[in-house]
């Protein structure tokens, strides 16, 4: 097993140094933003797409008759390691939107071999971007009471309805949807997953400004849409379970604490953030003390969230269950990211406070708008609360009561 | 729970079935209402002998198996659940490790098998005042004819009434508050000008007081270099933070089991009390941090075993983690409970109470995180 991951590293280091162009080095977010500019992807970064597309390593996990490279856990750790030494960076997860971290895990589970072949493919390769249509209006956290229909005709779907938060929507190829299709069965039994393209006269998408002044998310109307007879995803009307394994995937791709977009501080730590503005004393020390201890207590938090994920990963044996620890790891990392910035805005003081303009730097800058688009982080994806009920529930076993229906 | 060995996992199972079956809390009750002097049963402790457990630090050409510390970890979990009292931790645990850390070789060789059999019991001295603050120590060695003499005063010295030998930290040069100028010192509990007074505390622990009397030492009675033992004193007291937390988590994570299980139990309004959103998100809650807390035990009790760089910061990250859950933790024992759990006939007081000296045991939350920033460097 040793000697498999030493050839296979020297195997990617040689690919890298082949394929990788050093222009695009330690540049990730320069090439997603360019990704999603008008001009899109640059010569090289086409390239680069392109021949992580070839190899497989795009969604390296995946078998390869779906686009992937058929790499277990450890080997797919090799290589993110060896990208991460080279700078290099996998811009292919963020091309497909909701594709490789969710839609497409999902496929692999419940998809049928031709809903794999036609699916997956283009999500690896990062040429076709994925949505989610999960929220609605009146259906957040208590998802199960949503209202988008689909009715049968006969050749295709008809879909009516109006989503929310749907993320990248305007960007988006496919969608993947919740649909009501029995009105009259209790309210998860009614529920199927359905795969739509988003080109078509019937899907209409409006983004949606946010606090921190973008405009990440839609809002998604369904006015007479179609969808194809075989698209959908799971048996008719057992969407609930297929949307429970989705949102599993999710959140395990949210138990990262990693920075939060757009803060811009990465090159120096946050003690290092906070000696600059806060000065130290003789002993260089803080000279604020209840900062000094407050960032001590998120330091630790960090640490031990970071150590709870390898250990739990140590215990699985390289396979980690998406079901019990990513509800406490979501939740854990949520409070790491968001107790950051808070710290870090207060760190700053009025530098922290600027919303646009040349009196604060762009890290300033970004860090104000990182801090705000950050409190979705306790929103998506199954709220801080919902998380604490899937643990008194699932992993506790206390009874239900929350949770109707 | 760290991916254990074959070897951890069955000594796992058996302390768990032991402490269960031998050892549960009632007996500690128990010996606290009988006020046994030493408060362990000796018998509990002959056990423990017998099971292997008082070697596990313990290189094997000492007598041991030399299992590490991660293993001790595992046991001293298991008995931290049901509150048995022992030298274990102090004798086994802190004394080997101190032994380990500072001693020679013929050291070792004289002191460490009879920790194992257990016909020595060694438990270290260093606390003076009332906050944990070893570079404050004062306790007077001034040099004499071939050794030492001590004159001065130790507290909270844990299973002191049992112990054969202290390891005793000492001022030889400097002031207080001086890192350099410290000795540690191997003292024999029957020395003369040596008086032992037992403390009563809250936890009903053996603890005791040491007055040092122009207590003679010889040289081979130094562990280490004399004036230098600061950097060992530490190692040593990062050992017993690393192993303290993990009785911690053991006593923790039993105040938590008790505490869902009512939840799932008892009712109220014509319910379990564990369907109301208030108390489940509290168990949520609970649970969350007792799971994070585990990985800072387990860490640092990794690290030391592989002989990492990162010892000192990951044993302040696992005292002051266990600390903070064992706080929140025996107190929401309690306020769940409601009213049951204020009786002394109840176990909760029992967690209660121990949770407290443990937490201030090698040095409390707020020593520790101002420790972990010095060591990050702000």
């Amino acid at each position: 097993m040793a000697e498999d991951l030493t050839s296979f590293r020297t195997q990617v280091q040689a690919w890298l140094s082949e394929h990788f162009p050093s222009s695009l080095k330690s540049n990730a977010a320069g090439i997603m933003e360019a990704a999603f500019s008008e001009n899109g992807l640059s010569a090289d970064a086409e390239q680069w797409r392109q021949s992580l597309a070839d190899a497989g390593y795009g969604a390296p996990t995946w078998p390869k008759e779906y686009g992937g490279a058929g790499l277990s856990d450890s080997q797919a750790a090799v290589l993110s390691g060896e990208m991460a030494n080279v700078g290099a960076f996998n811009p292919i997860p963020g091309l497909a939107g909701m594709g490789v971290t969710m839609v497409g895990p999902t496929v692999l589970e419940y998809g049928s071999e031709d809903q794999k072949l036609r699916h997956l493919p283009g999500i690896a390769s990062g040429t076709v971007r994925w949505c989610l249509g999960l929220s609605e209006p009146n259906a957040g956290s208590d998802l199960a009471s949503l209202t988008t229909k689909a009715q049968d005709d006969g050749d295709t779907w008809i879909v009516n309805g109006q989503k929310i938060w749907t993320s990248g929507a305007d960007r988006s190829q496919w969608c993947g949807a919740l649909v009501r299709t029995d009105a009259s069965a209790k309210k998860r039994d009614g529920i199927s997953f359905l795969m739509l393209k988003m080109d078509q006269p019937g899907v209409r998408t409006r983004p949606i400004k946010l606090i921190g002044g973008a405009s990440p998310f839609c809002e998604t109307f369904f006015d007479d849409a179609r969808a194809e007879k075989d698209d959908l995803l799971g048996p008719l009307n057992n969407g609930w379970s297929v949307v429970k394994r989705l949102l599993q995937h999710e959140r395990q791709s949210q138990t990262g604490a990693g920075a939060p977009s757009g803060s811009g501080s990465a090159a120096l730590s946050i003690q290092d953030l906070a000696k600059k503005y806060v000065g130290t004393t003789e002993s260089g020390e803080l000279a604020d003390a209840d900062l000094r201890s407050r960032l001590t207590s998120h330091l630790m938090a960090t640490k031990a969230h970071a150590m709870t994920g390898s250990r739990i990963r140590e215990e699985a044996r390289g396979k980690v269950e998406v079901s019990a620890a990513a509800s406490i790891l979501k939740n854990s990392a949520t409070i790491v990211a968001q107790v950051r910035s808070e710290l870090t805005i207060e760190m700053m003081g009025n530098q922290g406070l600027g919303w646009e303009g040349d009196d604060f730097t762009p890290e300033e800058l970004a860090t104000v708008r990182g801090w705000l688009s950050g409190k979705a982080i306790s929103i998506y994806g199954g709220s801080f609360e919902v998380q604490k009920n899937i643990i008194s529930k699932n992993i506790l076993g206390l009874p239900e009561t929350t949770q109707k229906g | 729970m760290a991916a254990l060995t074959e070897e951890q996992t069955l000594i796992r199972d058996q302390a768990r079935a032991w402490v269960t079956e031998q050892s549960p809390v009632r007996k500690f009750r128990q010996m606290r209402d009988e006020k046994a002097p030493l408060s362990f049963h000796a018998d509990d402790w002959q056990a423990m002998i017998d099971m292997g457990w008082t070697g596990i630090l313990v290189p094997e050409k000492y007598g041991g198996s030399e299992l590490g510390y991660l293993t001790l970890g595992i046991v001293l979990e298991e008995t931290g659940r049901q509150l048995t009292a022992s030298p274990l931790l102090a004798s086994a645990g802190i004394g080997a490790a101190a032994l380990l850390v500072a001693g020679s070789d013929e050291q070792k060789q004289r002191i460490l098998p009879g920790v194992v059999d257990g016909s020595n019991v060694v438990t270290l001295a260093v606390e003076e005042g009332p906050r944990h603050d070893p570079r404050q120590l004062s306790l007077a060695a001034m040099s004499r004819d071939d050794g030492l003499s001590l004159v001065g005063e130790k507290t909270m010295v844990h299973e002191a009434m049992a112990a054969t030998h202290f390891v005793v930290a000492v001022r030889t040069s400097g002031h207080a508050g001086d890192e350099n100028g410290m000795t540690l010192v191997l003292v024999d509990a029957e020395s003369e000008g040596l008086t032992l007074s037992p403390l009563s505390t809250v936890d009903s622990r053996g603890y005791a007081s040491l007055s040092f009397s122009d207590v003679k030492v010889s040289e081979e009675q130094i562990l280490g270099s004399v004036n230098s033992a600061y950097v060992h004193l530490e190692q040593i007291l990062d050992r017993a933070r690393a192993a303290t937390a993990a009785e911690m988590m053991g006593t923790a994570a039993q105040a938590f089991d008790m505490t869902l299980e009512y939840l799932k139990t008892r009712v109220q309004f014509g319910q379990v009390i564990g369907s109301f959103q208030a108390l489940g998100h509290r168990a949520a809650d609970l649970f969350t941090e007792m799971e994070l807390t585990r990985s800072c035990m387990e860490g640092a009790l990794q690290a030391i075993d592989a002989g990492r760089e990162d010892v000192p910061e990951l044993c302040s990250l696992s005292k002051t983690r266990t600390g903070e859950f064992i706080h929140h933790m025996s107190n929401e024992l309690i306020q769940i409970h409601g009213g049951i759990g204020m009786t002394d006939e109840f176990d909760a007081g029992l967690y209660l109470k121990r949770a407290r000296p443990l937490e201030a045991a090698w040095g409390n939350q707020a020593f520790h995180r101002d420790r972990y920033a010095r060591l990050l460097g702000f």
